[in-house]
C-alpha cells in the first residue's frame, strides 16, 4: 500500500487556486461533529485501527528541558512501542511495528540518531525557530540545514504567521521554498500553526501556499499554541490536499499534532482520512499523528482488546 | 483475530448496535397489549390486525391492532373525560408532566432509538443521535411553555380535543412534535402514528404510565388511513394535526370543511438547495449528505431540488459523485451506515417507478455504485441531471434518496426556479456571500429557510410550510398557538336583514324617494370596470325598495381581480412604512367623507346611528392597522445550536381573499382590508352584498388615495357564488370569511390549494386588529448560522 511516489516538486504561487475558496465554519464544524459518529471500529478491527495508529506515530518530545538521557528512552519506546506479550497475542510479530518517526529538537538529533540506529526509524527535527519561528531567515535555514547535517531524514518547519495573517503569500511561498532547498533530501513538513491563523479560509489558502512552495507534509500545530489540531481545521486542510493533488497528481501528506491524545482520538482520526482521502491516505508516508502521551492510552486500549480487562498505565513501558 | 489481514484492508469490521433489549421488550408484546384509552391498554373486539415488519430484514416484529370506530370513540371519550382533571392541574402541574416524559424519554434514550431503526429502517446514528435527543427536546422546551402560557397568552384556553395523526418518517419526534404543544396548551390528547411505525408510539405509551400522565390525557390509537380518517372526522375533536401527504392533507381539509374545527397541516415538500457559485462548495456537497440522503431521503423538507448556479454545476456534480462514492448503505443498526432501509415494500416501490420515470424521461441518474443487502427494501442514494422543470422528477416528490439537479445562471433565475413549484415547506441557501444569501432566503416562499445549513430542527424555532405544504407551525410561539383557540372573533349576530335579491333580471320594486341614479361599478386593477357579465342586481332600502342597482360580478371577475392582485406584487416589496403612509391617507380620505359614507349605509337600510358608528370604527380601524403596518415583527430564538441566528419574519400570505356579510358593512370590510394590506398582501374584497353603496364610494377613494392599482379589488355580488371561486383559485393563498354559513363550500374549496382559511366577522377593536394583523401574515423561519 506505501508504494514510494514523486516527491512535491513544488511550483510558482498561484493564488487562483485559493483566492476563491471560502471555508464556512459553522459547516465545517457540523461535519466535524459527524466524524466519530458516523463511523465506528471495535473489537478485532479496533484492535488493528490501534496498531496502524502506532505506525502513524511521529513519536514526540519538544520540551525545554529535553537531555539526552530523555530521547534514548524515548526512541527505545518508538522501537518497541507495544509490550512483545501484547504483540504475541495480536499475531503480529512479523509486523517489526514501531512508530513512524521520532520527534526532537536540533540539538537532539544526533541523540536520536544515535539511539535508531539500525531500526530504520526516521529521526525527524523541527527547526527554523520552532515554535514562533521568529528568527531571521538566513538562521532558520541553517538551523536546518543543521539538523540534515545530523541526521534528520524530516524537517518541521513552522511558516511565518505574519505572512499568512496580512495575506503576504508571496513571501510565505518563497521563505518555504528556500526552506524545501535547505532540506535536500529531507523531506519537509510544514507547519502552519492553524490556530494562530485566525480563519479556516485563512487555513486553506496558507495549506494551499505551502504545497506549492513544495512541502511534502502539512501539518497543523506546534502544539504550543493554545489551540492545536482540530477536526474543523483538519478537514480543511485536507480539502487543500485533496485539490492539490487533483490540479498536480501529487501525493501530500497530514500530520495533525498537538492536543490527539486518546486511543479513540487515534481511531476518529484515521476515519477521517480514510473518509476524506482514502485509504493511501491512511499509510504512514502519508499520514503521521504528532503525539507524545497518545501512544500510553493506546497501549492500555490493545491491552484491554487482548485481556478483557482494563489496563494500567504503569503496566507499559514509559516513553 | 487476524489483525495483519485487517491492517492490510482497513475495513471499519461490523459494529452493531445492539437490539437485544428492544428484542426482549417486542417479545412480550408480539400481540400486543391494545389501544391506550385512559392510561391502560384495551384489545378492540372488532378489530383487525396489520403485521409490522422491520424493514432492514422482512422481519415481522409484531402484530399491531387496526382500531374500529368503537375504538377510536373510546379514545376520544377518554381524552374529553381527561380535561377538566388535565386544566385542573394548573400551570406548573402541567409542566411537570411534560418535564417527566422529557426526563423519562433521555432516560430510555438507547432503547428508544433502537427500536425507531427497527421499526422504520432509519440509520441507528440518526435515531440515536438526531430523533430521540430531539424528541426529548421538544418535550423540555414546551415544559416551559405549560408553565407559562397563561401569562404569555392571556385569555387563550386549548382547544380542547386534539386529534393527531402523524407519518412514519420520524415516528417518535413527531409524535413530540405533536403531543409536547398539545399538552402544553392545556389539551388532551388522541395519537394515531402510521400503521408502519407504530413501535415507538407504543412504548410512548408505557413512558406515560412510567411519568405519570394522567389518565386520559394522552390516548394512542393504532391504526392505518381509515382510522385516520376516522379519527380527524370524530365529532369529538377540537383541532386535528397531520403532518403526512398532501393528498392526505387535502382529503383531511374537506372532511373537516364547515366543522369548526382547528386544523394544522404539515405536508409534503420539492424544497429547492440553491448552491450559488460563491458558496463554500464542500459544505454544500455536506449539505446534500444532511438533506437527501438523510433518512433516505424520506424527509418532508428535505432539499430535494438542487438548483447550481451553472459555472460551477460540473465541479459541484463530480464533488457529488465523490461523496456518493463514500457513503455505506446497509445495516441500520450498523453503527458506520449512512443510508438505511427504505420504511416497506409500497414506499421502494414508489421511489422505483419515479426514478424509472425520471430515466425515461432523458434525466440521468448518477447513482452510488455501492451493493446493496439481499434483503430489506433498499435504494441506492443519488442525484439526478439533465431533468428540466417539467419533468415529473423535477416537480413530483420521490421521499427517497434521490435528488434532482438543475442550473441556473442569475440569482433571479434561482428564485424563479426555487419557487416554480406547488409546494413550499423549506429552502437551503449557500452563499458565502450575506448580500445574496438573505436576498434569496427573502424572496424564496418556504416556511423554512437554512442559509449554509440544512435540516437544522430546534423546538424553539417554527417549522412549518407555505402553500401546498400546509399551514401551521410547530416548534416556539407560533407552534404554541397552533394548540390555541383563537378568542371568538364573532360578535353577537345583528337584527335580520332582508335577503339580497341577485338576479339580475328587473324585479319591478319601486325606488326609494331620494333615489339619484348612480352608476356602481367593480374595483380592479386600480380602476372601476364593468362586470364581465354585464349583470346588476338590486340593492334595497331594506325595506323592498330599491335604491340603487349594484354590479354583479362572476367569476370571471374573480379571474380578472385575482390576476391584477397576483400583478401588484410592488405593494410586498413596499417598506411597511410605505404602506403605512398609503393607508393613512385613505383613512384621511374617508375622514372628510365621513357624512357621505354614512349616507350611503343609511340609504341601505342601516339606521343613522349605526351608520355613523359604523363609518367612525371604520376609521379607526384603517388608522389603526396603518400604524401597524411597521410593527409586525418576527423574532429571534434561543435555539440548541451554537452561533446561530434563528430568526421569524412575518410575511405577507401573498393574494388575499376577504368575503364580508352584511353584519358591520363598512367596519368589518375596512377592518379586513386594513390589516391585509398593511401586512403587504394584495387583497380581492368581496363587500357586504346589501352595502354596494358604501362599496361604491370606497372606489372613489381608494382611486383617489395612492393605493396601487391591483392591490386592492373590490368584488360585489353575491358572496355564496365568489367566496368558492376565490377559495378554489389556486393564485389566492388565503381567505377570510365572514359568513359561518359559506364555511362548509369555502373550506371544501380551498383544500385545492390548501389555503388557510380565517373564518369569522373582521372585528375593528383594536384587540380584533391586533388578532387581524397576526392572521394575515405566516410566520417565515430563517435559519443563519455565522462564524468567522
Amino acid at each position: 500500500m506505501s508504494e514510494s511516489f514523486p516527491r512535491n516538486p513544488g511550483m510558482a504561487l498561484d493564488e487562483s487556486w485559493f483566492d476563491g475558496v471560502q471555508v464556512n465554519r459553522s459547516a465545517a464544524e457540523r461535519r466535524a461533529d459527524q466524524i466519530g459518529t458516523r463511523r465506528g471500529v471495535k473489537k478485532a478491527h479496533q484492535a488493528a485501527w490501534l496498531v496502524h495508529a502506532i505506525r502513524c506515530i511521529d513519536l514526540t518530545t519538544l520540551a525545554g528541558d529535553d537531555t539526552p538521557g530523555r530521547v534514548r528512552r524515548l526512541c527505545a519506546k518508538a522501537r518497541q512501542p507495544l509490550r512483545p506479550d501484547l504483540v504475541e497475542a495480536l499475531g503480529i510479530a512479523d509486523l517489526g511495528l514501531t512508530t513512524a518517526a521520532v520527534c526532537v529538537y536540533p540539538t537532539m538529533v544526533p541523540h536520536a540518531v544515535a539511539a535508531l540506529e539500525g531500526s530504520g526509524i526516521p529521526v525527524a527535527s523541527v527547526a527554523t525557530g520552532f515554535p514562533a519561528g521568529l528568527m531571521p531567515l538566513p538562521l532558520r535555514l541553517a538551523e536546518i540545514r543543521y539538523a540534515v547535517e545530523e541526521g534528520a531524514a524530516e524537517i518541521d518547519i513552522v511558516i511565518t504567521r505574519e505572512y499568512a495573517l496580512t495575506g503576504q503569500w508571496s513571501r510565505l511561498h518563497d521563505e518555504i521554498a528556500a526552506m524545501r532547498e535547505a532540506c535536500e533530501a529531507a523531506h519537509l513538513k510544514a507547519i502552519l500553526a492553524t490556530g494562530e491563523l485566525g480563519t479556516l479560509t485563512n487555513v486553506y489558502a496558507a495549506s494551499m501556499v505551502a504545497m506549492q512552495a513544495g512541502a511534502d507534509f502539512i501539518k497543523t500545530s506546534t502544539g504550543k499554541e493554545t489551540v492545536n489540531a482540530t477536526l474543523p481545521v483538519a478537514l480543511t486542510m485536507i480539502r487543500a490536499i485533496r485539490d492539490y493533488q487533483d490540479r498536480t497528481s501529487t501525493l501530500i501528506g497530514y500530520k495533525p499534532a498537538g492536543g490527539l491524545r486518546s486511543a479513540r482520538d487515534a481511531t476518529v482520526w484515521l476515519s477521517l482520512m480514510r473518509e476524506e482521502l482514502g485509504l493511501r491516505h491512511m499509510q504512514p508516508d502519508l499520514f503521521r499523528i504528532g503525539a507524545s502521551s497518545m501512544l500510553g492510552d493506546i497501549e492500555r486500549q490493545i491491552e484491554h482488546a487482548v485481556t478483557g480487562r482494563y489496563a494500567a498505565l504503569s503496566h507499559h513501558a514509559a516513553a | 483475530m487476524d489483525i495483519t489481514e485487517i491492517l492490510t484492508t482497513m475495513e471499519y469490521g461490523p459494529n452493531p448496535e445492539s437490539a437485544d433489549d428492544a428484542l426482549a421488550w417486542l417479545k412480550d408484546r408480539q400481540d400486543w397489549p391494545g389501544h391506550f384509552i385512559a392510561g391502560a391498554f384495551h384489545a378492540d373486539p372488532q378489530e383487525t390486525a396489520m403485521k409490522v415488519e422491520n424493514p432492514a430484514t422482512h422481519a415481522v416484529l409484531a402484530t399491531m391492532p387496526v382500531a374500529s370506530a368503537a375504538t377510536v370513540d373510546a379514545a376520544v371519550a377518554a381524552a374529553r373525560a381527561a380535561l377538566p382533571g388535565w386544566r385542573g392541574l394548573g400551570p406548573q402541574g402541567r409542566a411537570r408532566v411534560l418535564y417527566a416524559l422529557a426526563r423519562h424519554l433521555q432516560k430510555r434514550a438507547r432503547f428508544l432509538a433502537v427500536l425507531e431503526t427497527l421499526d422504520n429502517g432509519k440509520p441507528i446514528r440518526e435515531s440515536r443521535d438526531i430523533d430521540v435527543p430531539l424528541a426529548a427536546r421538544h418535550f423540555y422546551h414546551h415544559a416551559g411553555w405549560a408553565a407559562a402560557a397563561e401569562v404569555e397568552f392571556p385569555g387563550r384556553a386549548g382547544w380542547g380535543v386534539c386529534a393527531q395523526v402523524i407519518p412514519w418518517n420520524f415516528p417518535l419526534l413527531m409524535l413530540s412534535w405533536k403531543i409536547a404543544p398539545a399538552l402544553a396548551a392545556g389539551n388532551t390528547v388522541v395519537l394515531k402514528p402510521a400503521e408502519q411505525t407504530p413501535l415507538t408510539a407504543l412504548a410512548f405509551a408505557e413512558i406515560c404510565r412510567e411519568a405519570g400522565v394522567p389518565d386520559g390525557a394522552v390516548n394512542i390509537v393504532f391504526g392505518a388511513g381509515d382510522t385516520g380518517a376516522t379519527l380527524v372526522a370524530h365529532k369529538g375533536v377540537d383541532k386535528v394535526a397531520f403532518t403526512g401527504s398532501t393528498e392526505v392533507g387535502r382529503a383531511i381539509r374537506r372532511s373537516l370543511a364547515g366543522s369548526g374545527k382547528g386544523l394544522t397541516l404539515e405536508l409534503g415538500g420539492k424544497s429547492p438547495f440553491i448552491v450559488c457559485a460563491d458558496a463554500d462548495l464542500e459544505a454544500a456537497v455536506e449539505g446534500v449528505v444532511d438533506g437527501i440522503w438523510f433518512n433516505g431521503g424520506q424527509v418532508c423538507c428535505a432539499g430535494s431540488r438542487l438548483l447550481v448556479q451553472e459555472g460551477i454545476a460540473e465541479r459541484f456534480y463530480a464533488r457529488l459523485r465523490d461523496r456518493l462514492a463514500r457513503l455505506r448503505i446497509g445495516d441500520p443498526l450498523h453503527k458506520s451506515t449512512d443510508i438505511g432501509a427504505i420504511v416497506s415494500g409500497d414506499q421502494l416501490a414508489r421511489i422505483r417507478r419515479l426514478v424509472a420515470e425520471g430515466q425515461a424521461q432523458g434525466g440521468t441518474l448518477h447513482a452510488a455504485d455501492a451493493a446493496l443487502p439481499e434483503t430489506g427494501h433498499y435504494h441506492l442514494p443519488g442525484f439526478f441531471t439533465g431533468a428540466e422543470p417539467a419533468s415529473t422528477v423535477a416537480r413530483e416528490e420521490i421521499f427517497g434518496p434521490v435528488a434532482v439537479a438543475m442550473t441556473f445562471r442569475t440569482p433571479d433565475e434561482a428564485v424563479a426556479l426555487a419557487n416554480n413549484t406547488a409546494y413550499g415547506l423549506a429552502a437551503s441557501v449557500w452563499s458565502e456571500n450575506i448580500n445574496t444569501a438573505l436576498d434569496l432566503a427573502a424572496r424564496v416562499r418556504a416556511g423554512v429557510v437554512w442559509v449554509n445549513g440544512t435540516n437544522l430542527f430546534d423546538a424553539a424555532a417554527p417549522f412549518g410550510g407555505m402553500k401546498e405544504s400546509g399551514f401551521g407551525r410547530e416548534g416556539g410561539r407560533a407552534g404554541l398557538e397552533a394548540y390555541l383557540h383563537p378568542l371568538a372573533d364573532d360578535p353577537a349576530p345583528g337584527p335580520a336583514t332582508e335577503p339580497v335579491d341577485f338576479s339580475t333580471a328587473p324585479q319591478g320594486a319601486g325606488p326609494a324617494a331620494e333615489a339619484v341614479d348612480r352608476t356602481l361599478k367593480l374595483y380592479v386593477g386600480g380602476k372601476q370596470v364593468r362586470p364581465d357579465g354585464g349583470g346588476s342586481y338590486a340593492v334595497t332600502d331594506g325595506t323592498g325598495r330599491s335604491v340603487a342597482l349594484a354590479a354583479r360580478a362572476n367569476r370571471k371577475d374573480v379571474r380578472n381581480a385575482v390576476e391584477a392582485a397576483v400583478k401588484a406584487a410592488g405593494w410586498a416589496r413596499m417598506p411597511a412604512a410605505g404602506r403605512a403612509q398609503v393607508l393613512y391617507f385613505l383613512a384621511e380620505n374617508m375622514d372628510q367623507r365621513r357624512a357621505d359614507l354614512a349616507v350611503s349605509l343609511t340609504r341601505a337600510g342601516l339606521a343613522e346611528d349605526a351608520a355613523d358608528r359604523e363609518v367612525g370604527a371604520a376609521v379607526d380601524a384603517l388608522i389603526f392597522a396603518a400604524g401597524m403596518a411597521d410593527k409586525l415583527d418576527g423574532g429571534l430564538h434561543s435555539v440548541g445550536q451554537p452561533r446561530m441566528v434563528a430568526m421569524t419574519m412575518r410575511e405577507p400570505w401573498g393574494v388575499a381573499g376577504l368575503v364580508c356579510d352584511d353584519r358591520a358593512p363598512l367596519s368589518a370590510l375596512i377592518a379586513g382590508v386594513g390589516a391585509l394590506l398593511a401586512a403587504g398582501n394584495r387583497v380581492v374584497a368581496v363587500p357586504s352584498a346589501r352595502h354596494a353603496l358604501v362599496a361604491g364610494d370606497l372606489m372613489q377613494l381608494i382611486a383617489t388615495s395612492d393605493v396601487p392599482g391591483g392591490a386592492l379589488n373590490l368584488l360585489t355580488g353575491d358572496p355564496a357564488e365568489l367566496a368558492p371561486v376565490l377559495a378554489a383559485h389556486d393564485e389566492v393563498d388565503a381567505l377570510w370569511l365572514a359568513d359561518p354559513a359559506l364555511r362548509a363550500a369555502v373550506e371544501t374549496a380551498a383544500a385545492g390549494n390548501l389555503k388557510p382559511v380565517m373564518a369569522g366577522l373582521p372585528r375593528s377593536d383594536p384587540a380584533g386588529l391586533a388578532r387581524l394583523l397576526q392572521g394575515a401574515t405566516q410566520v417565515k423561519t430563517i435559519w443563519v448560522p455565522y462564524g468567522a
